[in-house]
């Protein structure tokens, strides 16, 4: 059984699904879950789950290892790719499976599950599709 | 009620490892009261601001305790300028007279480390490496390069003109002028940023001396005047700092609205202004906030710094004392810094290249996490009519 960072994130784990807010008025959709719409200030939206692919809307990459609560791997830390990808109705921060000098803003990725820290859980990321 | 800046202090910003946050402060208020030719006895109202370096009314101890009001504020990079904002209000409202700004900070080497708690997100975004300032900055960065069509070589010439800035300001961190191809070919950071293009968390303290308009004659030969301070936090559809997400158009920034309600207060628009601060993190964020503040159209900024137009000599002279890249960020001191170096520069006696031809309108910007901009607008009295 996969233990993540946070089950909150999540709709479903196999396959993975992030876990996002739509407002019952005004439709936006964020992600992590809120309690209400930082648009329109209406309380209680809907959890749903977000598109699992999308393309990539911007990136970097980390070339230092950031301070705590950054946990880095075990086996000590390494550069790795983060950015923003369109999902369609919002664009989703995280780490991208990609090799750098294949990374551009419109290259199609897909929803993965990765081990991060010391390798005992997973969080979210991108990885390209095949 | 006019308010006006009548005298300025700044220590040399750096790094001060036998000084402390406080002692900073008080030597950047000393400065500024001599600057102004009163004492502290005179002051009813001090604001302070630090991020991180000590308790800034715990400078009563040391200045006198004299009984005057002392309201803190701490608003990250946003801080001097809501300081300056909140001192300007109590002129204007007649609760004070005579008003000490302090701002001051003095981080530790390296990046800058955040708890995700205080800003309201899950442990999971800072463990798993999401919560890094200089990513953001450099996605921001990436993404608007590609949209209105800029090289990395305009961020390596806003590197290059802090650099060459700062080399001529005595009171500057990086004194050492580095060519574009210099900025371009140093360690990638997080790229497109390079090590150059990203401003380091620093030491330093500013004070500012302001008053009613009827006491600014007394004080200063030459008073600028407060012609407009505005802050504003994000509203929805910005692109900020520690975000998990975004709206799929992010076209709305505090700074384009802090900067529209300065220059509306003010009465002026951008194409008058004779000298500009804006906060320049990294050189990416200068690029973007040269056109969020309306000082160029989106785009501009290409052919403006590669003609040299951004210079002190330039048609739009923009951190002309090295700003943030040259002079590191202690948050609270940075955005009085601004304040500092165009009050200087609008009487005609900067510390390092004074922008000639007798500026008149200068204009200033800084911006926070988590998405907080303040901006002002000054004018030297007996501004052109």
């Amino acid at each position: 059984m996969t233990t993540v960072v946070d089950p909150g994130l999540f709709t479903s784990l196999d396959p993975p699904r992030l876990a996002g807010s739509r407002c019952r008025s005004c439709g936006t959709v964020t992600f992590p879950v809120g309690g209400s719409c930082p648009r329109c200030t209406l309380p209680g939206p809907d959890t749903v789950a977000l598109a699992d692919a999308g393309t990539v809307w911007t990136w970097t990459v980390q070339t230092f290892p950031p301070k705590p609560p950054y946990v880095p791997p075990a086996g000590g830390f390494s550069p790795y790719a983060v950015g923003y990808v369109d999902l369609g109705d919002v664009l989703v921060e995280g780490h991208l499976l990609v090799e750098p000098g294949h990374l551009r803003i419109g290259l199609p990725v897909r929803l993965v599950l990765t081990p991060v820290g010391d390798g005992s859980r997973s969080t979210f990321a991108f990885e390209a599709t095949p | 009620m006019t308010v006006a800046i009548v005298g300025v202090g700044m220590t040399r910003f750096g790094r001060h490892d036998e000084l402390s946050g406080l002692d900073l402060a008080e030597q950047a208020v000393r400065e500024a009261l001599a600057d102004a030719g009163t004492a502290w006895s005179d002051v009813d109202l001090a604001v302070g601001g630090s991020n991180v370096s000590g308790k800034p009314d715990a400078l009563v101890s040391r200045l006198g305790l004299t009984g005057l009001a002392f309201p803190t504020v701490r608003n990250g990079c946003a801080t001097g300028g809501v300081a300056l904002a909140t001192a300007a209000d109590a002129i204007r409202a007649g609760r004070a007279r005579t008003a000490v700004v302090v701002g001051f900070d003095k981080h530790e080497r390296g990046a800058f480390a955040s708890d995700p708690a205080s800003y309201g997100l899950g442990a999971w975004y800072g463990e798993t490496g999401l919560m890094v300032t200089t990513q953001y900055f450099a996605m921001k960065t990436r993404r608007y390069l590609h949209e209105h069509g800029l090289s990395e070589e305009s961020l390596a010439r806003v590197s290059a003109r802090a650099f060459r800035n700062g080399a001529a300001h005595p009171r500057a961190w990086r004194r050492s002028p580095l060519s574009v191809e210099q900025v371009l070919a140093a360690a990638p950071v997080n790229p497109p940023l390079t090590q150059y293009m990203l401003c380091q968390p620093s030491q330093g303290a500013v004070a500012l001396v302001v008053t009613g308009e009827e006491r600014a004659a007394d004080l200063a030969e030459r008073p600028v005047r407060l012609a407009a301070v505005s802050v504003r936090t994000r509203r929805y559809g910005s692109f900020e700092v520690f975000s998990p997400s975004l709206d799929p158009v992010p076209r709305r920034s505090p700074s384009i609205d802090a900067a529209d309600s300065a220059f509306r207060t003010a009465g002026l628009s951008p194409s008058e202004v004779d000298v500009a601060q804006v906060q320049d993190t990294d050189s990416g964020s200068e690029l973007i906030h040269l056109a969020e503040t309306g000082l160029c159209a989106h785009g501009e900024q290409e052919k403006l710094l590669a003609d040299g137009q951004t210079d002190a000599e330039g048609a739009l002279p923009v951190n002309t004392d090295g700003g943030c890249l040259a002079n590191g960020e202690p948050i609270g001191a940075s955005g009085l810094r601004q304040v500092h170096e165009v009050v200087r520069q609008l009487q005609g006696r900067a510390l390092g290249r004074q922008v000639p031809g007798a500026p008149r309108v200068g204009f200033t910007h800084v911006y926070g996490a988590p998405g907080t901009s303040s901006c002002a607008v000054l004018t030297l009295e007996g501004a052109r009519s």
